[in-house]
């Protein structure tokens, strides 16, 4: 499955280039027509631009030449002709796929986004978000612009060298094939030199990659910099790098210079020895002047369809790479909605929340490194508010994470009021469950949007309760516009406490029947932390709860406590209880140290 | 403790401890543009071509010639054909054996003066882009932390890379490719006049319109252009959001309003992405319709000329050949345009951020501290009638005076907004007091230099940040020369050996790399050993915010005792239990210090601080 891949795209081609390619005719087939009509009109168009020069020369040597008035009005309305349909033909096919393929890029980015808000977790644990997010951009306007520009001319330019060879060759063979001889090596050459110069080019983008980097650090960390007034590693790395940078950029210059100087002298070469041999044959007689002004001047409209080739095919290469990058992300699998069927055993009855034998493994983990859980058994019963304890790393957040399944279990079952989740489609369970987390997400929306997006169907008063229960109302209240002020990325950026009494007001507006709160209470000072916990108490009273606390204060909220510990439910009871009975436990709330236990 | 922020672009993040004047519309920091002198961009362009006049002049004599040899082409075929031919029927081979020869040199000619060109021109894009890189990182290096807290550093970052490459792009692609057209528009016109002076003038005029046209689609264009780049910037910012909080997404069911939210998103892009393509299209139509008029009126008028007598045949026939050629590069002019259009705005933007001049001045003649009295650790800090009000004019702090002797651990305690903060800049001298002295053992702190005032003060917020690369080096920020040795015993000090010797690579683990992760308590001791191995007089230290496990935060003021011993400090505590190892308590409330003592006093007394301590004491219960 190629969701488990590592997110940096090999560079080397699994598929061929044509194969790759392919794989983009879903989205591009309900646009053919346009896309197949443009090209063919571009097609007409450069036989418009082959076809001037002829004109041109035709009126001149003709109806000027022997003073022809009429012949010379009707040779300039020809030329206008040609020169108004040539210049209609070009706007036509950029108009015939303008609007087109901007949908088909358009369609593309909506497909990637839904398939990626699908996807789950641990591949989004997996691939930063830049390497989704260039995929949606970068990669997909090069497909546009491949589609509308590449793909186009790569059809019309070859149809072109080879309707213009024929017409050389038919003019006068010796010629024509004086001129053919260096079409082949400076297509090899080019497509040589893109070959080569992607390479440079890969290279200078990681360089440039790396130095931002170290521009971005160096300006995150301003205040540690400037509080010990120097970070001379930080410089040095930066100019070791912009020097790199430059002498990569300088390298791809040199291959550039290299292949101009190919395709300005190779072409001029042989152009220049057709022209002597072809003065050679008019001196002769055995041709006329008139066709070997018309056979230069073709032979010079054919160079530009000549040089772009290789620049084309490059292209096509990068369009096949941007497509295998869309493509790895495409096919990463959708989990099905319910991991697996209902069972006999699978009851319905208001039991609370219980752990079966719960065991997790992160599914790119080596096989036979330890799991995170390892059969965790743990029964928090109907209106119980039980709490988390744990040290750094014990796997809480994960054990948390399985209620909603964020991630599903390795083996064991997770039971809702008797039913495995496992058995429920994702969308059941986790309306059900409501969640906060430690790191509290805001999205650009305004306070209720962001907080209403907590239940299905909340009114008015469900958002004031529920911003209540978060001590947020004094703070919404005297926001510019109210619960109505955005808020998120786009908006008014709020503090990490009021960001976490929001994400809380969130997970209790739906009055979910399951609360999952990880430490929802860090972020928050001495007296508000006060007021939060009296209103959350009234919520909690009558909900089944699973709270992570890291300090006795959060604890206080809580009937029971268990403690995780080595994969396991290591102990459970009172806070006083454990306090009491367990060394573990009496470290993590007091600090103090009677023995050494496992950190 | 809400800030008002009425600006949307504006994002003052009002995290405690963060006290400046929130960005009001009028502010320049609010929108994205810096005030600088009007002409900056064009001064700041200057100042970087200017080291590279030799070989701008070089590379600008080889496009010259380059061009003449490729335009000569079609005139050598002309020769050929016209003098050529019937010299050949003479028997002289001399005027072809010439045009041979010609022909070989304007071909090799041009191929090697475009090779050099290309390669002279690269040497002086890359000189500059080196140079402009150099300039905005030790800009942004220099400038105070007052500017870095009201331009964010997303902008900044954005200055030193989009708006970098958008100038590179300039230079690489269009820059060049503009002068080429430029001059070989400049040697067809040149042709044209001199075969026949009518012939010039007409093509000339042809190109009012064209020069009309331009004009008109650089305005519409301008305006599709920035419009596209609002509507993609909306795309990605849905999408980027999406996937930094796919938990909560998944969570409360977001998908699928997120997928309506996005095809609005998408739906308006696709739109005006379209309008620029077609903007485009538009233009190439328009200005091929002129060139095609253009070329149809002046070959009709120059058949009419030659049939009155007025021109010759063969100056006719070269100029209709020369006049396609002329019109030939509008589609990429365009394009080239477009290129040039953003990059003088990111010039603009860069020339803005350069024009900034850093706040606080280095000394023209800077002094030693004194040894450290009898080699204690600490310095004494005063005061001196200091006021510090923001230039936009809001006062800060009124004028106080404090004395914090050698060795005294001072906390700093008051509402968000207070002026702690403030008050912590000043002695670490982020900036200059508006009035009075801050001394540090006599001696004012404008008189040091960067490198001895950092020597003697250092400021430290605990939410560390860890810099790519090894643990060691992180450590090694504090003293750079500092060997593996002095690293291992400042962490064993701390108490941050054990957890570091643990990691897959020990102090040589690269932080960022997986395995590397260290949690947010550990991140405090390695901030904290920076410190002690920088050794300074004087700590300040903005406490964090953010929770700790019991245990870690035990860890944590295990570590800051240890850093804090015989050292004058000031805390700025978010936390109470921080304030009960001071010695000494100051509380703030709206720039002046109302309360002053030492924290069981204070606690014992009726005030503000006794207040707060024992609201903190009944959450502790």
């Amino acid at each position: 499955m190629s969701a488990s891949a590592d997110p940096p795209a090999s560079p080397a081609r699994k598929r061929s280039v044509v194969r790759s390619l392919l794989r983009l005719w879903p989205y591009v087939r309900p646009v053919r027509a346009r896309v197949f009509g443009a090209a063919g009109v571009a097609v007409v168009a450069a036989s418009m631009s082959l076809v001037m020069p002829l004109v041109l020369k035709w009126i001149v040597d003709g109806p000027v030449a022997e003073g022809d008035t009429a012949g010379v009005w009707l040779g300039g309305g020809v030329l206008l002709l040609v020169g108004v349909l040539e210049a209609l033909l070009f706007g036509l096919r950029r108009w015939l796929v303008a609007r087109p393929l901007a949908g088909v890029e358009a369609g593309m980015r909506a497909a990637l986004y839904r398939h990626v808000q699908r996807l789950p977790v641990t591949f989004h644990d997996r691939w930063p978000t830049g390497q989704l997010l260039s995929r949606g951009t970068g990669d997909l306007q090069l497909l546009r612009m491949f589609l509308a520009f590449g793909l186009t001319f790569l059809i019309v330019n070859s149809a072109t060298i080879l309707i213009g060879f024929g017409v050389l060759v038919a003019q006068d063979w010796l010629l024509g094939l004086v001129l053919i001889v260096p079409v082949i090596p400076l297509i090899g050459m080019c497509w040589l030199f893109e070959v080569k110069f992607s390479v440079v080019a890969r290279r200078a983008q990681d360089q440039m990659g790396d130095l931002t980097t170290v521009v971005e650090e160096s300006i995150l960390g301003i205040r540690v910099i400037k509080g010990f007034g120097r970070h001379r590693s930080q410089a040095r790395a930066f100019r070791a790098l912009s020097r790199e940078l430059m002498d990569t950029e300088i390298h791809k210059a040199r291959l550039l210079a290299a292949i101009w100087l190919v395709i300005l002298a190779l072409p001029e070469l042989f152009l220049g020895v057709a022209l002597v041999l072809g003065v050679g044959q008019v001196a002769d007689g055995t041709l006329t002047a008139g066709t070997l002004v018309a056979f230069m001047t073709t032979a010079m409209a054919l160079r530009w369809p000549v040089e772009s080739i290789g620049f084309l095919l490059a292209l096509c290469n990068e369009a096949a790479t941007a497509t295998d990058r869309f493509f790895e992300v495409m096919d990463g699998k959708v989990p099905p909605e319910t991991a697996r069927e209902k069972g006999p055993d699978d009851g319905d009855a208001p039991d609370g929340l219980v752990f079966e034998n719960v065991v997790f493994r992160f599914p790119d983990a080596p096989p036979d490194s330890p799991p995170v859980l390892d059969g965790v058994d743990l029964h928090i019963r109907p209106g119980e508010t039980l709490a988390l304890v744990g040290g750094t790393g014990s796997g809480k957040t994960t054990l948390i994470g399985l209620v909603p399944r964020l991630h599903e279990v390795t083996s064991g079952r997770i039971l809702l009021d008797g039913t495995d989740i496992a058995t429920l489609p994702r969308r059941e369970v986790r309306a059900r469950v409501a969640l906060a987390f430690e790191e509290p997400t805001l999205f650009s929306a305004s306070v209720e949007e962001n907080v209403l997006m907590g239940a299905d169907d909340a009114g008015p008063g469900d958002l004031d309760r529920a911003l209540r229960v978060g001590q947020a109302d004094g703070f919404v209240a005297a926001l510019p516009q109210g619960p109505l002020t955005e808020v998120g990325e786009q908006g008014l950026s709020l503090s990490g406490g009021q960001r976490q009494r929001l994400a809380l007001a969130r997970a209790v507006v739906g009055r979910p029947g399951f609360l999952v709160l990880d430490d929802p209470l860090s972020a928050l000072d001495v007296h508000t932390e006060a007021r939060v916990e009296a209103a959350l108490r009234e919520v909690l009273a009558d909900t089944t709860a699973l709270v992570i606390a890291h300090r006795p204060s959060t604890v206080q909220l809580a009937d029971r406590v268990a403690l995780l510990s080595g994969g396991r439910i290591a102990a459970v009871g009172t806070h006083a209880e454990l306090l009491h009975s367990n060394d573990e436990y009496r470290h993590l709330m007091t600090g103090e140290r009677t023995e050494v236990p496992a950190s | 403790m809400t800030t008002t922020v009425p600006e949307k672009h504006e994002q003052a993040a009002p995290e405690p401890g963060d006290e400046h004047i929130p960005g009001a519309a009028s502010d320049p920091f609010a929108q994205d543009t810096l005030p600088a002198p009007r002409d900056a961009s064009r001064t700041l362009l200057f100042s970087l071509l200017r080291p590279h006049r030799a070989r701008v002049a070089l590379g600008a004599a080889l496009l010259l010639t380059q061009q003449a040899a490729v335009q000569a082409v079609p005139l050598l075929v002309a020769y050929a054909i016209d003098s050529g031919v019937p010299a050949v029927r003479d028997d002289d081979h001399g005027p072809l054996v010439a045009v041979a020869v010609a022909y070989l040199v304007c071909a090799l000619g041009a191929g090697l003066l475009q090779y050099t060109f290309i390669r002279v021109a690269a040497r002086i894009n890359q000189s500059i882009l080196l140079e402009l890189r150099g300039r905005i990182y030790r800009h942004a290096q220099a400038l105070s932390l007052d500017f870095h807290d009201r331009y964010t550093s997303g902008r900044l970052i954005s200055r030193s890379t989009s708006d970098v490459q958008s100038l590179r792009e300039l230079l690489n692609e269009g820059l060049q490719e503009m002068l080429i057209i430029l001059v070989s528009i400049v040697y067809i016109g040149g042709l044209l006049f001199y075969l026949d002076v009518g012939l010039g003038g007409a093509a000339l005029l042809s190109f009012i319109p064209l020069y009309l046209l331009v004009r008109n689609y650089r305005r519409r264009s301008a305006r599709r252009f920035s419009e596209r780049s609002s509507a993609i910037a909306a795309v990605i910012v849905k999408f980027s959001e999406t996937l930094n909080g796919i938990r909560p997404v998944k969570a409360f069911r977001r998908e699928r309003a997120n997928d309506a939210a996005f095809d609005r998103l998408n739906a308006r892009h696709e739109r005006v992405n379209g309008d620029t393509i077609l903007e485009m299209a538009r233009f190439v139509t328009i200005s091929r319709l002129i060139a095609s008029f253009a070329t149809a009126g002046i070959v009709l008028w120059g058949a009419h000329r030659v049939t009155s007598g007025d021109m010759e045949l063969g100056a006719l026939a070269a100029g209709a050949l020369y006049i396609r050629r002329l019109y030939d590069p509008l589609d990429r002019f365009a394009m080239i345009l477009n290129n040039y259009q953003s990059a003088v705005a990111s010039l603009d933007k860069i020339s803005g951020l350069l024009s900034q001049r850093p706040d606080v001045p280095e000394p023209e003649r800077p002094v030693e501290l004194p040894p450290r009295a009898d080699g204690r650790p600490g310095r004494e800090v005063v005061f001196d009638r200091v006021r510090f009000a923001y230039r936009t004019g809001g006062e800060v702090l009124p004028t106080f005076d404090l004395t914090i002797p050698a060795g005294q651990t001072t906390a700093l305690v008051g509402a968000t907004g207070a002026g702690k903060s403030t008050l912590a800049k000043l002695l670490a001298r982020f900036y200059d007091p508006t009035e009075g002295r801050v001394l540090l053992d006599g001696t004012d702190l404008r008189e040091l230099s960067t490198a001895e005032l950092r020597r003697g003060v250092v400021m430290v917020t605990q939410e560390a940040f860890l810099f790519s690369g090894t643990v060691a080096e992180n450590i090694a920020i504090g003293k750079p020369d500092a060997t593996p040795d002095e690293i291992e015993r400042a962490a064993k000090a701390i108490g941050a050996h054990d957890f570091i010797a643990s990691l897959p690579d020990g102090y040589e683990t690269d932080v960022r790399k997986r395995g590397g992760r260290i949690s947010a308590g550990q991140r405090q001791l390695v901030a904290f050993a920076r410190v002690l191995l920088a050794d300074p007089a004087v700590v300040l230290l903005d406490e964090a915010t953010s929770s700790l496990d019991i245990p870690g935060e035990k860890a944590v003021q295990e570590a800051m005792e240890t850093v804090l011993r015989g050292r004058t400090a000031v805390l700025i505590a978010h936390r109470l239990s921080t304030v009960e190892i001071a010695d000494r308590v100051l509380v703030m409330e709206s720039g002046r210090l109302v309360e002053d003592g030492p924290p069981a006093e204070l606690i014992a007394g009726t005030g503000r601080f006794s207040d707060l301590h024992r609201a903190w004491r009944d959450s502790l219960a």
